[in-house]
């Protein structure tokens, strides 16, 4: 399935782009996580560890365990400093 | 309630005044607006703030929506800024109305603790060569819990 990845932060600083679609057989956010991992240095240094992250789901924040099942729109960030 | 997301600065007392007005059933009106800080270290010299367009205006309507569930609001507005701003610089403003305060004052502080870490925005400062993106803290997060 295609899915549009987005990186805010210094989650995109990291991975050095703000978004990219990707053909993936991931099913769960996890999963994705890995795959990207494998592709290049930079993914593993940005994803080294997922508790200083949070992933979105179509807009709406979800965890690294949910499936990916229909979901056309996956962002990853780090913890969010609105106000 | 009216949520505005913008780039471009907001008129603060203009707002204030325009909000729940003429609603004579509302007793109670509350403001809160956000400045820049100059830092911990007051070197700060600029602060750019990032955001997730589309994510952001869903997740504030979100927060306000549960904000009117739980209190007995008359009316909710909340303007946030993104882009690059000054230590002075407004941030952000909350205002809630209510018929009587105590209704109005929480809803203000649901509104603010939740957007602080529930809204897609990420604080960048910049002093001199340097540049970070501000941490969450932990202490926003316990926050959250008290609701």
């Amino acid at each position: 399935m295609a899915l549009e990845i987005l990186y805010f932060a210094w989650v995109r600083e990291r991975i050095g782009l703000p978004k990219e679609r990707i053909d993936t057989n991931a099913r769960t956010v996890a999963e994705l996580v890995e795959e990207l991992k494998a592709r290049e240095e930079r993914y593993a240094v940005a994803f080294a560890d997922i508790s200083a992250l949070r992933v979105a789901l179509d807009q709406d924040l979800s965890d690294f365990s949910a499936s990916l099942e229909g979901v056309r729109e996956v962002a990853f960030f780090p913890p969010m400093t609105g106000g | 309630m009216r949520i505005v997301v913008q780039e471009q600065p907001f008129d603060f007392a203009a707002e204030a005044t325009a909000f729940a007005k003429g609603r004579t059933d509302l007793g109670a009106v509350i403001t809160f607006q956000g400045i820049v800080r100059a830092g911990d270290t007051g070197d700060m010299e600029r602060m750019v703030i990032e955001h997730y367009p589309g994510m952001t205006e869903k997740a504030l309507q979100k927060i306000a929506d549960e904000a009117l569930t739980r209190w007995n609001l008359g009316d909710v507005l909340v303007i946030h800024r993104y882009g690059e701003m000054r230590a002075g610089d407004q941030i952000m403003m909350v205002a809630t109305a209510s018929r009587h305060r105590k209704d109005a004052f929480e809803a203000a502080e649901y509104l603010m603790d939740y957007l602080k870490s529930r809204a897609p925005f990420w604080k960048k400062e910049y002093a001199g060569e340097g540049s970070a993106w501000v941490a969450a803290k932990d202490e926003d997060e316990d926050a959250l819990s008290r609701w």
